[in-house]
């Protein structure tokens, strides 16, 4: 069985003032994600992703009210018959802001707290709390205070606390947004080699396309409280003009292949190293001679 | 100070509580009708430098002038006409029950009233595309639409000058361009535009000058091609130009060139190593 399902899930928020309709933000999503895929999720500003997130460990509905319909089953459960803290034992969530998940005086406690509330034995925590640091490189930091930590630190940091639960399922929702592009290369190695080498499968929001091409194994995308599109980096980024009207970036060589594509050739590129390899070679195929200012 | 210069800044230093040295001897001018971005590390001062243009800050030492007055001379309120700063989360500046009442709120604290508050106020709206949404309460509205109600009620305020911290993070796509692309409007116009972001795609597309921030000084700061060509200073920055700079860098051995910022501007270079080719 795929470690995410969801059949047919609706689910509208609780009205926004006294007596106003029901918001409806998912119409319907179909999915399936299994183990050890990385999965990327893009979708217009508003169009429900941080609710399917919610979805996962069960926050929506339980905590936000609301009508729910259709099943969400996370490593083989069913969210409507287990409580939050289950659930999040299985599909860890980390948020946009890290800061507002911390309420510890030390890295080490922060990430403490997770395994302590599942009642694991004391000795067990510490072997965890080594292994989670170590994952994602903070180890040296166990002792400092998560508050006076780098952006791509906190986040790491936010990270390593949900990885301590051991989920089999990692849920990222637009992790690196307001980090400056170290801060996001760091998250984004963290996340690389999760998949690489813990086989955890992971749903990560995110709305960078060049980063997305780069690593996911597929691409979902949202649109109208449905899943619009889903494949492949390069099936989902080869068709520009669907995602533009979606309101959806691709990644500039994407962009760069298709405007350099005419009668006699066609490119289709996903990744930086793909648009290299094909444009420097159609390059040097040309009749011999010199290029533009040597 | 030269006729052309609207911002001064001269020596500028700040500290955060007694400790915290965000701004160490900072010497800057910007040019009236400018479009300058402000790039570096989360912590490297770039909010705190923007944050004196308006006199939110203080300097602890040294001068920043604001079309020839001292900050510190002059107040907020009267350097928000000639300053318009759009502040990172929309929702922090909004506030009234509708688009337009939000749109007219700064221009009618300048003092503006009737016909002429009025003009001002529906010129916005249309040059944000809000027209439709004027009698609707900006709290309904989505993240894109409240950015850009953020965005036309400093418009309607006609300052000469336009801060915008980040203002495309947590927008998607189609709202960012559409964004950007107004926001090149009112630099057409003559506006100055100063734009703290880090997003390297939105700085080469749009942005003519560059000012790089490390550790609370200046790096460099030259046009944006001159910057992005100076591979040793986005590494000592950690800044990753464009996939498309770098591609372009990459192939300069087929005759590419250094200094490729757009889409556009690659394919045009690649087209003519083709051509000289033949």
């Amino acid at each position: 069985m795929p470690e995410i399902v969801i059949r047919d899930l609706h689910y509208s928020y609780p009205p926004v003032v006294p007596d106003g309709d029901p918001v409806s933000v998912l119409r319907g999503i179909d999915l399936e994600v299994d183990k050890g895929e990385l999965v990327s999720l893009m979708g217009p500003t508003g169009v429900g992703k941080t609710t399917l997130c919610l979805a996962l460990n069960g926050i929506v509905p339980r905590s936000m009210g609301g009508i729910f319909r259709g099943d969400v089953l996370v490593s083989g459960l069913n969210t409507r018959e287990h409580p939050v803290p289950t659930l999040a034992s299985k599909a860890g969530v980390v948020f946009q802001d890290p800061e507002s998940q911390f309420f510890n005086m030390t890295v080490e406690d922060e990430v403490a707290f997770g395994p302590e509330s599942l009642g694991i034995p004391a000795a067990d925590i510490a072997e965890r709390i080594r292994w989670a640091l170590s994952v994602v490189h903070m180890s040296e930091y166990r002792n400092r205070s998560p508050f006076q930590l780098s952006g791509g630190q906190k986040q790491r940091v936010a990270i390593a606390s949900i990885l301590a639960m051991k989920p089999g399922i990692m849920v990222l929702d637009e992790p690196t947004s307001g980090l400056d592009p170290m801060g996001k290369s760091e998250v984004f190695g963290v996340v690389h080699e999760l998949k690489q080498r813990d086989d955890i499968t992971v749903l990560l929001v995110e709305q960078e396309a060049e980063r997305i091409a780069e690593f996911s194994d597929r691409v979902i995308v949202m649109d109208d409280g449905r899943i619009a599109m889903t494949g492949t980096p390069s099936e989902i980024f080869s068709q520009i003009e669907r995602m533009h009207g979606i309101g959806l970036a691709v990644p500039q060589v994407s962009e760069l292949g298709r405007d350099l594509s005419d009668e006699t050739r066609t490119f289709n590129f996903t990744r930086f190293d793909e648009a290299y390899a094909s444009l420097s070679s159609a390059a040097t195929l040309e009749p011999s001679g010199k290029g533009a200012d040597g | 100070m030269a006729s052309d210069t609207i911002i001064q800044v001269r020596n500028l230093w700040y500290r955060y509580r007694d400790d915290i040295v965000a701004l160490k001897g900072v010497d800057l001018d910007i040019g009236a009708g400018d479009f300058v971005a402000v790039i570096g590390q989360n912590g490297s001062g770039k909010t705190t430098l923007v944050k004196h243009f308006n006199g939110l800050l203080q300097p602890a030492s040294g001068q920043v002038l604001v079309g020839g007055h001292d900050t510190r001379k002059v107040g907020v309120g009267a350097l928000a006409r000639t300053i318009g700063f759009v502040f990172q989360n929309p929702d922090h500046q909004i506030f009234c029950a509708t688009t337009r009442e939000e749109v007219a709120f700064g221009p009618r604290n300048l003092g503006l009233a009737g016909e002429e508050l009025d003009g001002r106020v529906e010129e916005a709206l249309h040059r944000f595309g809000l027209v439709e949404l004027a009698d609707s309460p900006p709290a309904v509205l989505g993240f894109g639409m409240r950015r850009k109600i953020s965005v036309a009620s400093v418009y309607a305020m006609r300052p000469r000058v336009f801060v915008l911290d980040e203002p495309t993070t947590g927008l998607d796509w189609r709202n960012s361009m559409s964004l950007m692309d107004t926001v090149r409007s009112m630099h057409e116009d003559g506006h100055t535009i100063i734009l703290v972001t880090h997003d390297m795609k939105l700085v080469c597309e749009f942005a003519q000058r560059s000012l790089v921030l490390r550790d609370g000084g200046i790096l460099a700061y030259d046009d944006t091609r001159e910057i992005f060509k100076r591979s040793e200073i986005l590494k000592e920055t950690g800044i990753e130009p464009p996939q498309i700079a770098e591609l372009s860098k990459r192939m300069m051995s087929y005759g590419m060139p250094d200094d490729v910022l757009t889409v556009d501007e690659f394919r045009a270079a690649y087209v003519g190593i083709g051509r000289s080719l033949r």
